[in-house]
């Protein structure tokens, strides 16, 4: 079963991946024949588990100020920035569309 | 024509009242230097965790059980995925599937035809509560074509509030909004002041006829205040039900409301339909709250949260407050909601009513007619009277005992307002307010006034 143009469009603009070569379509199409063999397994009348973690216990932290402050750590990182603000292109920028 | 039914929705985000953030150690703080209340996590670094920060969930539970919820014992956190700048993970944490609180309802009065004498009550069914984060402020410059980011404010704790389309306009929203900030402040789960961004709400605002399937909805967001909300949302169900009766459709879109200019516009980054992806998420366990009965035994208290241990020591909730003060000093139910409305009035109030003789009721009408008028007029909050309570209560004991009139009362009152320092006492001396009790002086002052008319 083939992956159409609108579906690697779609994902293409959700995670902002490119998928332009032949090569990376065909590898996407590898990976998720991959991921389908789990519909081989019967799961009827199994609870989902959605965390290997649902057993454990949720650790709470106290409310008291431990961080932060740390400004120039944090821009050292950053590629662009302007006085302490971290710099971005304006808005979301959208993909060109796949030609086919 | 038709009639037209509009429905209106809220989703209230409410940044919880707390001194670290909701997953991380950063202090919470509104207006700071840039990017100084910012920890490894919060500015998603590899390698860091969240952890749950205790305070914020009790907060949640405190409000959940306030708004009549059922809160779940066992809850999870999931991640909503979408891109921006002022989200460095890429993903909000968030509950989607099992949220902390559900089903719930609040309760809100509205005055009909504006005359304060006649309340009616009415119920919003609050859909759930969940427990999320704030993302980062992004300042765009569209002149240099760039957008600055601060992430001070991303992880902060929310509480979203989702309640069901029950509410039919602006008025009926705000009034909703207003009793849950109320609501919010009384708890200290949120400070919930709009104008600081800790309660922010968005409206979904849908028209159509009796009888039929309901409309496409919009989105309404950037509403600042309580006053614009009901604004915003009157205007959007006007431009629906116009757009709809001259031949057009509804978008299903984000519209951001115009202050300046009293109307809804499509919000340029919000077009096209949001896939989330959800999923869990893989780094918290579920979150297991307990009661008294399901308490275990050998567990660390601080790693502990008690439902009832917290529905014990619930504050008195505003209708409850209310309530209490008509029934203890006999005033109107509509005197009540003015007294609460108003910041430390209905502690003025009851102080002054303690330091004075003079009936509850009528202290009532020189708070309403005088007191809060001066305030209003000064734009003063009742911390910043210049008149204290103890003041107050002593001109009103003069006043009381026949001392003087009630017109020289509100001279008395003027004076005050200075702030000079000056005792009641003291201004009525100097003004010569005293009342003449004296059956011969008063006789004496109208002879003379009679005789200096018969010379005429």
């Amino acid at each position: 079963q083939k992956v159409s143009v609108e579906v690697l469009d779609h994902l293409e603009h959700l995670a902002l991946v490119d998928f332009r070569d032949l090569e990376g379509v065909e590898r996407l199409q590898k990976a998720i024949q991959f991921a389908d063999q789990l519909l081989e397994v019967n799961t009827d009348g199994v609870e989902p588990m959605d965390s290997v973690l649902e057993d454990r216990c949720l650790y709470l932290r106290e409310d008291d100020v431990t961080e932060g402050n740390c400004t120039k750590d944090l821009l050292e990182n950053a590629r662009e920035k302007v006085e302490e603000y971290f710099l971005a292109p304006p808005g979301n920028i959208p993909l060109p569309k796949l030609e086919e | 024509l038709a009639p037209w039914i509009p429905v209106v929705g809220l989703e209230i985000h409410a940044q919880i009242s707390s001194k670290s953030k909701l997953f991380s150690g950063s202090q919470v703080q509104f207006a700071a230097p840039p990017n100084s209340l910012v920890s490894f996590f919060d500015a998603s670094l590899p390698g860091t965790l969240p952890v749950l920060n205790r305070r914020c969930v009790e907060a949640a539970v405190m409000t959940g059980l306030a708004l009549n919820c059922s809160i779940n014992k066992k809850s999870l956190f999931d991640r909503k995925h979408y891109f921006y700048a002022d989200l460095p993970a890429g993903y909000q944490i968030t509950q989607q599937r099992v949220p902390i609180a559900v089903n719930g309802s609040l309760s809100y009065s509205l005055c009909i035809d504006n005359k304060m004498s006649q309340m009616v009550t009415k119920t919003v069914r609050i859909k759930q509560i969940q427990l999320e984060q704030d993302s980062g402020k992004s300042l765009h410059d569209d002149t240099r074509s760039q957008t600055l980011v601060d992430l001070n404010r991303a992880g902060v704790g929310l509480m979203e509030v989702v309640m069901e389309p029950d509410m039919c306009c602006g008025e009926e929203a705000a009034a909703a909004v207003r009793e849950l900030q109320l609501i919010l402040q009384t708890l200290g789960s949120s400070q919930a002041v709009m104008a600081e961004g800790q309660l922010r709400v968005d409206a979904n605002v849908s028209v159509h006829h009796p009888g039929e399937p309901y409309g496409v909805r919009t989105e309404v967001k950037n509403i600042n205040s309580i006053r614009f909300l009901a604004k915003a949302i009157d205007y959007e169900i006007q431009r629906q039900i116009e757009e709809l009766e001259s031949g057009g459709t509804i978008l299903n879109e984000t519209r951001a409301f115009d202050s300046k200019l009293g109307c809804t516009v499509p919000m340029r980054d919000k077009e096209g339909k949001q896939d989330y992806r959800f999923m869990p998420e893989p780094n918290l366990p579920p979150l297991i709250l307990y009661d008294a009965k399901s308490l275990p035994a050998n567990m660390n208290h601080q790693q502990v949260i008690n439902i009832d241990w917290i529905r014990e020591r619930l504050p008195d909730l505003p209708s409850v407050k209310r309530e209490k003060l008509v029934e203890q000093y006999g005033i109107l139910p509509e005197h009540s909601f003015t007294l609460l409305n108003e910041d430390g009035l209905a502690e003025f109030f009851e102080s002054v009513v303690k330091q004075t003789q003079m009936n509850p009721k009528k202290v009532m009408g020189w708070i309403l007619n005088d007191f809060l008028s001066y305030l209003k007029q000064h734009s003063l909050t009742v911390k910043e009277s210049p008149v204290s309570s103890f003041v107050l209560a002593d001109l009103l004991n003069l006043l009381e005992k026949k001392e003087i009139s009630s017109t020289a009362a509100k001279q008395v009152l003027a004076e005050l307002w200075k702030g000079e320092g000056k005792t009641p006492l003291e201004i009525v001396k100097e003004q010569k307010l005293e009342l003449l009790q004296d059956q011969k002086e008063l006789e004496q002052i109208c002879q003379a006034v009679i005789d200096g008319q018969e010379n005429e």
